[in-house]
């Protein structure tokens, strides 16, 4: 079996994280921006699962790593929707842009 | 010799009272708080009496000597192997003594005030706050070293303070708690500076090792603190001459003794304790404390004596000029100080340790009379609701018992024999004339001056029936004659104590020699002063103020306590105010202040300048985020290295 070079695969993460960026920047929706987050988290997962099956086959750390990642995700995900539900209770709304009292 | 543990009960009962009464007094010993703290006084006053006689008369004496023992100590902060401050109880004759003044006179003062403060607001806390200086006090006298007396120094000036100001509803009287605060706080730094420069020098803060370093002209100590100097005067006398200031303050005595006229604005009783028989005579027990030190180093010693003088005759001429009862009672006081004073300056240690017995012994009788003094003008103010003298007159028929102990009193600090002030008055003035005449000669006419005051007071109070008092309430209660008689009893029998046998300063017994034809002079000029009295103020009439506008200037200086409270005043408001106070306010407002005010100005300039970064807006803090990490990113992979 052919392997996929390297650098696709680091290119589709790349992708990826700008594609978390962009998302995290331009929506309103803390929905959306929370799923963001993820598609950044989840690029990172990639890059640990190659660089460490690619660099250091008989290793096991990145892919240690990337379970470790996935467990905070999933921590900080019912965190933030904790959150946002109570912004919602609070201002009828879960647009980031509604809540900034926090200002100077 | 054993003491068992019972002597630390002297001082913690009272202790105990200040503590129960001051927190639960109001709630729980409403009425009954004078009575229980009189029983923990009269259980206290007990133990010491009994310590007392234990000391003098079972196991003091080893060998004729009366040596001093300490029975309790507990080191408190050690800061060297050899240099520690330590809690403990010395005993000697000194201190054995005043353990029984102070009690005794505390107790007759804690019965007085029974029927003195009755239907009082703050009937607990005045109670509260005796049990606190009795405390204070017996922890003075039975300090075991310089630090430790200290401790208390400072306690009996806290109550004295908070029991002057005791109505504090009257302006009058905060001024004068404060002042005797402040006045007595100035003294006590030269007294700090004094202790710190004995303690660094010896090497101890412990009285006995101190005394023996220092006295001890082969030791390195001894010779290292006479050899230092500072502005030409040896360190010795620096150190010696700054403990005496502390105590002259405490003492009241001249140029310190300001505050103690004012201090009679406290409730009599306060001033019957606190302010003739034992806070004042702190100062005399301080020097004779460290007499030893004092005579090795003359010129201290003279500093006391002339300082002691000078006050006895300066206060003797105001006291005959004031109005007020207990102002002059308050300057009979300071003359009678100096004379305890000079008494001690004028003494030898080993065989011409006259002058430190008759001063411990006029200290003792003085005691007695001048409580007496002070209960009998209480128990006169109580009856007539006035401090003047010239509300007064006539009271011999309204107050039998009052105008007897009074005038046993007054017979007692005339010096009239066979009364007690006559024996501690002889004593100090034959002590006087061996040593030095001029002071003999201020002493002689003083004691005359002295005579002549006391029995202005006593005729203005209870003859010259110049106006018929109204009010016929009684004189008073039994809880009011009792102390009074028993005061009087000591009056007039104290004087026959041989207190030359058992307080001397090396602790040898010594015989008290009695010379009939030296007590001539004193006495006949006692009676010409009692005598010159009666002519002025029995009958009254404007024989006085005659008298008073012939030596016009002389009158009105001393009217006005040769203005020595207008110097006070012009020093401080004139020239530390106008010289110190005020470019110090100048430098604090604009200098200080306005560093701090710019440093603030700054500062807001900076952050309203800068605040608009805070938006409130999520997005907006990521987009700085990442774009710092792509900055720092950059800077690392390319210009770093």
């Amino acid at each position: 079996m052919s392997q996929i070079p390297i650098s696709q695969i680091l290119f589709v993460s790349t992708a990826l994280f700008f594609i978390g960026m962009y998302g995290l920047f331009t929506r309103r929706n803390m929905i959306t921006m929370l799923m963001s987050i993820e598609l950044i988290l989840n690029s990172v997962n990639i890059n640990f699962v190659v660089f460490n099956k690619y660099l250091y086959p008989d290793k096991l750390d990145g892919i240690f790593f990337t379970i470790f990642i996935i467990a905070i995700a999933a921590a900080e995900a019912a965190v933030a929707i904790a959150i946002i539900i109570n912004l919602y209770r609070s201002h009828q709304s879960i647009d980031v842009e509604d809540a900034e009292e926090m200002k100077y | 010799m054993h003491y068992p543990s019972y002597i630390a009960l002297i001082p913690l009962l009272p202790l105990a009272g200040f503590l129960l009464l001051g927190l639960f007094g109001k709630k729980y010993f409403k009425k009954s708080s004078g009575i229980f703290a009189t029983l923990l006084l009269l259980i206290s006053a007990a133990l010491s009496i009994y310590t007392a006689y234990r000391y003098f008369f079972i196991d003091g004496q080893i060998n004729g000597i009366y040596h001093s023992a300490i029975p309790l100590k507990y080191t408190w902060l050690s800061f060297t192997k050899d240099l520690s401050i330590d809690m403990g109880i010395l005993l000697d004759p000194a201190s054995v003594m005043m353990l029984v003044v102070v009690t005794f006179v505390s107790l007759m003062v804690h019965v007085f005030s029974l029927w003195y403060m009755k239907g009082e607001e703050r009937f607990s806390t005045y109670y509260s706050f005796l049990g606190l200086f009795t405390f204070s006090m017996l922890g003075l006298v039975m300090s075991s070293n310089i630090f430790q007396i200290y401790i208390f120094w400072e306690l009996v000036g806290v109550s004295s303070y908070l029991l002057i100001g005791f109505y504090f509803d009257k302006p009058s009287a905060v001024a004068a708690s404060k002042k005797a605060f402040i006045v007595t706080r100035f003294a006590d730094l030269a007294f700090l500076i004094g202790i710190l420069i004995l303690g660094f020098q010896a090497n101890t803060f412990d009285f006995g090792t101190l005394i023996q370093r220092l006295t001890d002209s082969q030791s390195t100590q001894f010779i290292d603190i006479t050899s230092a100097s500072f502005v030409g005067i040896s360190l010795m006398t620096w150190a010696l001459v700054l403990v005496f200031i502390g105590g002259a303050g405490k003492s009241a005595m001249f140029p310190l003794h300001i505050w103690l006229p004012d201090a009679m604005e406290g409730p009599t009783p306060v001033s019957a304790l606190i302010h003739a028989a034992t806070m004042v005579v702190a100062g005399v027990f301080l020097v004779a404390r460290l007499f030893p030190v004092y005579y090795i180093n003359q010129v201290s010693l003279h500093v006391v004596a002339y300082v002691g003088a000078f006050s006895a005759l300066l206060a003797a001429i105001i006291a005959c000029t004031q109005t007020d009862i207990k102002r002059v009672l308050a300057y009979s006081t300071m003359s009678q100080i100096g004379y305890m004073m000079f008494s001690l300056g004028v003494s030898g240690t080993v065989e011409h340790g006259l002058g430190y017995t008759a001063s411990l012994f006029h200290l003792f009788t003085h005691a007695f009379f001048k409580s007496l003094l002070f209960l009998g003008a209480g128990a006169v103010i109580h009856f007539v609701h006035s401090n003047e003298m010239k509300d007064m007159g006539g009271l011999k028929k309204f107050m039998p018992v009052t105008h007897l102990v009074f005038l046993i009193a007054c017979l007692a600090i005339a010096g009239i024999p066979p009364f007690s002030g006559f024996f501690s008055k002889e004593e100090i003035l034959l002590a006087a004339y061996h040593s030095n005449k001029l002071i003999y000669g201020i002493a002689l006419f003083t004691s005359g001056l002295t005579a002549f005051y006391m029995f202005r007071l006593y005729f203005s109070i209870f003859w010259n029936n110049k106006k018929v008092i109204q009010n016929h309430h009684s004189e008073g209660t039994m809880t009011m004659k009792l102390p009074l008689i028993i005061l009087a009893l000591c009056a007039v029998f104290a004087g026959f104590v041989p207190f030359g046998k058992y307080v001397t300063p090396d602790g040898v017994s010594s015989e008290s020699s009695f010379h009939i034809l030296f007590s001539i002079a004193p006495v006949a000029l006692a009676l010409t002063g009692i005598l010159l009295a009666g002519w002025l103020y029995k009958n009254g009439g404007n024989k006085p103020e005659r008298l008073a506008s012939a030596i016009g200037g002389i009158y009105k200086t001393a009217y006005h306590k040769f203005y020595i409270d207008e110097i006070y005043l012009f020093i401080t408001k004139k020239i530390i105010f106008n010289l110190v106070g005020r470019p110090a306010a100048w430098i604090d407002k604009n200098i200080i202040d306005g560093l701090m005010n710019g440093i603030a100005t700054v500062t807001g300039g900076i952050s309203s300048a800068i605040k608009g970064i805070q938006s409130g807006k999520v997005q907006g803090y990521a987009i700085y985020f990442f774009g710092g990490i792509a900055i720092l990113t950059v800077i690392f992979l390319y210009w770093w290295n």
